[in-house]
């Protein structure tokens, strides 16, 4: 077991490396930069002082640098102007186009968007599973045809145009804004009890809006997965050992139909950040989707490449739960090696 | 006469399909009399499972009881209850399924479920029914599996169904079927799957609790030897009806119906004359099989494949993510011939390592030492050096049939496309050729014509194994591999396509490694057996020699483990208890091999060799 999470960590490591070099060049793979940009719009402004500030900075930042060794110095393996500062010493870097460092822009963002998408996950699956099951146990009945019906409807829908229209109708029949994930006033106000009932409230139009395609597709691989089981002899064995259905059910072809969905988690994670993009620009959601946008047009590369690192780290970790809950919970992978 | 305990009658179940409604039981009555077997034998969809479904009301949803009565007259109840009036969610339903009646299923591996333990799934039945605590549920079934033939039963209750052999897996259906006490155990092919020494066992299991319990057994199978060695009344059952029924004697020594004699002359078994043929139920005419020629082609003068002191070893990790090593050796020198137009046998359990010989002849894996020799009439060569040229033509000189005629076939696929797919993967011919061929070879297993455009799932069990012949038939082969061609096929079936085989043989000189567990069916068709045990050949004879003189206990226990359908020739249960013989160092002298010494083949007639131990070398020297 030891063993196993020692060479694990060790792959994840060298993933990790290899896609921060990626990512950093695929983000200066366009000609110029933030900066340099500036500097030529600055200039023809004839903003002389700005353009002298933005020339601090690109020395500061070491961006006159060749690509390797600005990555060198981003990564922190290579002295750069200050030292040695960068992801491995925790530093993030400075965002050019807020002119604050990447920590304070993302601060907030990052674990509001985990709040707005572990809330659509939990979402899609309690309202998903106990549909699969239904339509699954009633294949082809008048049941099955009106939530599959429901659920391409859902999955047919462009999530935005959704939005638009609940955010339309919400304020002219109930009178009330629901775009943000907190009333206005209490922007840039410390969290009181006061703001976190806000942010409950708001949560659920999201909610809603982002978690229904992933419901309608969610029922369907839930019910295809459910119906392999449910043929196999198994689960005609518990129904003669005198199980009640409901019990044979859960216990058996459902643990079993959960397997691909554990195997799902580590996909999941990533699609938290980057799946919900246009909803939250529509909703004007504080989350990280729209900030890792605007950051990649305006090339603003330590926001763009620490955002993109975050979601790799969340990648490279949910794939490490989801084998390690995939080992606890199927003892075929646990003790069946070399097989 | 004292009531049965269960009595059917004028059962009939409906399934309702695309078409309409399809009758698959009809007018079915019987009796199950106390603490007596019942055997109810028929081919596949003869309604036999249907029957057993319908007696615990765990029909598929497309299935449903159109009529009759299934009376069950429990000893502990008094008044009789006709289940065929139960709602099948009721509770009164429930409480029979699995506490009055139980069933084992015919596949020990899928009719458990992989994530639970053991011990879990068999405590449940007793939680549902005795309303005992966990604990206590847990302390019964210890006792149970004890009883069942564990031999560590506390370990046994946190292990899982893929950590156990087919037998064990089986024991532990049984454990959970009987934990409840049932007055009525359905066994539904309980020994289909099984080796035939596990299945002697089992069978002999089964007798004993019954004999413990006082229980009735309704046995359902299409094994004519199992039932004639533990039934007492026979049900015998064609699409849906009753074709004969009555005690065991009367029906195994004066079959009466044409279908019951029919079923008979199609098994195969020992005391078989030697030119004698079996007569399926339903012959298959080849059309063109009688003008088919063997393909112009030199014939070796030797023997068309050989294999020279194979061996084979494999490692397995353990456990947990650990690096614990265990080295398996699953073939230790062996050596065999296959002469031109000649059929060898390959006979063993599983897990003897015989697989993974054929696999090797394949070159679908290499040996650890030793070396397979192929001779296509320009002198032996070694197939595991073949590069290039050399190996495509060897590949289209050996071809394989499977044992599985379900997934063995690319259900997306044509039957065209199934056939041609090797002629174009070896590019011969163009695609008017290719047609013909196809059609060619569908004439030659006896399909239809008209049956290039379907798909393998319209085919039934036996047609798709002759589908699968043809297409290892394309490209001409010389050798044909044969692992365990007929053991998923029914027995009137088997004999169609044992039959097929035979013919083809004859009519295009093609040589056949037949790999089986089965011992009267290599009987049938092969001209040389070997008997293989843990990766050992331990015994190889002309099949005359073999079946008359068994010298190696191994060989002699296998073949007193065959059930054979003759009334007079029982199986000798004490006996089997006995003499095991399935680990090398349990062999009596001189057949003992201590661990990792491999002994000798010695030749004690002609054609006859017989593998001794350490000791009888040095007797020798």
């Amino acid at each position: 077991m030891i063993r196993f999470l020692l060479r694990r960590f060790v792959t994840m490591l060298v993933t990790l490396l290899i896609i921060s070099a990626l990512v950093f060049l695929i983000i200066k793979l366009p000609p110029g930069d933030f900066l340099s940009n500036q500097i030529a719009e600055l200039r023809s402004q004839g903003e002389a002082d700005a353009a002298a500030k933005a020339e601090f900075l690109i020395k500061q930042y070491g961006l006159d640098k060749p690509v390797w060794q600005q990555y060198l110095v981003w990564l922190g393996v290579m002295p750069g102007e200050n030292g040695f500062s960068g992801l491995l010493q925790g530093d993030w870097g400075w965002s050019f186009e807020y002119d604050r460092p990447v920590f304070e822009v993302v601060g907030d963002a990052l674990w509001l968007t985990l709040v707005v998408n572990v809330a659509v996950v939990i979402f899609i699956h309690l309202v998903s599973i106990p549909i699969a099951i239904f339509s699954a146990t009633r294949q082809y009945s008048v049941g099955d045809y009106v939530a599959t019906f429901i659920g391409y409807l859902g999955l047919a829908t462009p999530s935005f145009l959704l939005a638009l229209i609940l955010l339309y109708y919400s304020n002219r029949w109930f009178g009330i804004s629901i775009g943000g994930l907190y009333d206005s006033r209490f922007a840039g106000q410390p969290w009181t009890w006061e703001k976190i009932r806000s942010l409950l409230a708001h949560l659920i139009v999201p909610t809603l809006v982002i978690g229904l395609a992933g419901t309608a597709a969610m029922i369907r691989r839930m019910r295809a997965n459910l119906l392999d089981e449910l043929g196999k002899q198994y689960y005609v064995t518990a129904k003669a050992k005198g199980l009640t259905p409901s019990k044979a059910l859960l216990k058996y072809p459902f643990r079993m139909s959960l397997n691909p969905f554990i195997a799902d988690i580590g996909n999941l994670l990533p699609h938290l950040v980057s799946g919900s993009v246009l909803v939250s620009l529509v909703l004007s959601l504080p989350t990280v989707g729209p900030i890792l946008l605007s950051a990649l047009k305006s090339q603003d590369q330590f926001l763009a490449g620490f955002i993109l690192m975050f979601v790799a780290v969340l990648t490279v970790l949910g794939m490490l739960i989801s084998d390690l809950l995939l080992a606890w919970l199927d003892p075929r992978i646990r003790l069946g090696g070399g097989r | 006469m004292e009531k049965p305990l269960l009595s059917i009658r004028d059962l009939a179940v409906d399934f309702e399909t695309e078409t309409g409604h399809f009758r698959a039981v009809d007018g079915l009555s019987f009796d199950v009399p106390k603490g007596k077997t019942v055997a109810l034998v028929g081919e596949s969809g003869s309604g036999k499972s249907v029957t057993a479904q319908g007696i615990l009301q765990i029909l598929s949803k497309k299935a449903h009881i159109a009529g009759g009565s299934i009376l069950f007259n429990d000893p502990m109840q008094g008044e009789p209850v006709d289940i065929a009036t139960l709602a099948p969610s009721s509770d009164a339903m429930r409480a029979l399924r699995g506490g009055r009646i139980s069933m084992i299923f015919q596949e020990p591996m899928t009719s458990l479920s992989p994530l639970h333990t053991i011990g879990d799934q068999i405590s449940e039945a007793l939680v549902i029914h005795a309303k005992a605590s966990q604990a206590e549920a847990l302390e019964r079934t210890k006792e149970v599996l004890a009883r069942v033939g564990f031999p560590d039963p506390v370990r046994a209750l946190r292990t899982y169904p893929f950590e156990l052999s087919g037998g064990l897996r089986q024991r532990a259906m049984i454990a959970m079927a009987l934990i409840t006490h049932p007055a009525l155990l359905i066994a539904d092919e309980p020994t289909t799957a099984l080796d035939v020494t596990t299945q002697a066992q089992i069978l002999d299991l089964i007798k004993e609790l019954q004999a413990e319990t006082g229980m009735s057994v309704l046995l359902i199978t299409h094994d004519l030897g199992v039932v004639a060695n533990v039934a007492d009344e026979v049900v015998v059952m064609y699409r849906g009806r009753i074709m004969e029924s009555g005690l065991r004697d009367a029906i195994f020594r004066h079959a009466e119906h044409p279908y019951l004699q029919a079923l008979m002359r199609a098994v195969p078994r020992f005391a078989m004359a030697e030119d004698e043929r079996l007569t399926p139920i339903r012959e298959v005419k080849s059309a063109t099989l009688a003008e088919a020629h063997k393909p112009e082609r030199i014939e070796p003068k030797g023997p068309i494949l050989s294999a020279h002191n194979l061996t084979k070893s494999f490692t397995l990790r353990s456990g947990w993510f650990s690096g614990h090593l265990r080295t398996i050796h699953a073939v230790n020198g062996v050596s065999l011939e296959l002469p031109v137009g000649k059929t060898l046998g390959l006979v063993g359990e599983s897990g003897c390592g015989k697989t993974t010989v054929s696999k090797m002849i394949m070159r679908a894996m290499a040996p650890d030492s030793g070396q397979v020799l192929f001779d296509d009439g320009n002198g032996p060569r070694n197939v595991h050096e073949l590069e290039g040229d050399a190996l495509k033509d060897y590949r289209r000189c050996v071809q394989f049939i499977f044992q599985d005629p379900f997934s063995s076939l690319n259900p997306r696929m044509t039957v065209y496309e199934i056939l041609t797919e090797p002629l174009i993967i070896h590019g011969i011919g163009d695609a008017d050729m290719r047609y013909h061929r196809a059609k060619q070879l569908l004439d030659m297993v006896g399909l239809d014509r008209h049956s290039l455009r379907r798909y393998p799932h319209s085919f039934s069990g036996g047609q798709r194994q002759r589908l699968g012949i043809a297409r290892a038939l394309a490209l001409e082969p010389r050798v044909l591999l044969c692992d365990e061609p007929v053991s998923a096929l029914d027995v009137s079936v088997q004999a169609q396509v044992l039959n097929l085989l035979k013919d083809l043989q004859t009519a295009l000189g093609l040589s056949y490694l037949f790999v089986s567990h089965n011992l009267a069916v290599v009987d049938y068709i092969a001209d040389t057996i070997a008997v293989m045990c843990r990766g050992y050949i331990v015994e190889q004879a002309p099949k005359t020699s073999l079946f008359r003189n068994p010298v190696h206990p191994y060989t002699q226990a296998l073949l007193a483990a065959v059930p054979d359908p003759d009334l007079d020739r029982p199986l000798d249960f004490a006996q089997l208890r006995a003499d095991r013989f399935s680990h090398p160092n349990e062999w009596p002298e001189p057949f003992c091999l201590e661990e990792g010494e491999e002994g000798f083949m010695k030749e004690i007639e002609p054609g006859h060799l017989v593998r001794l131990g350490r000791l009888s070398v040095e007797e020798a020297a």
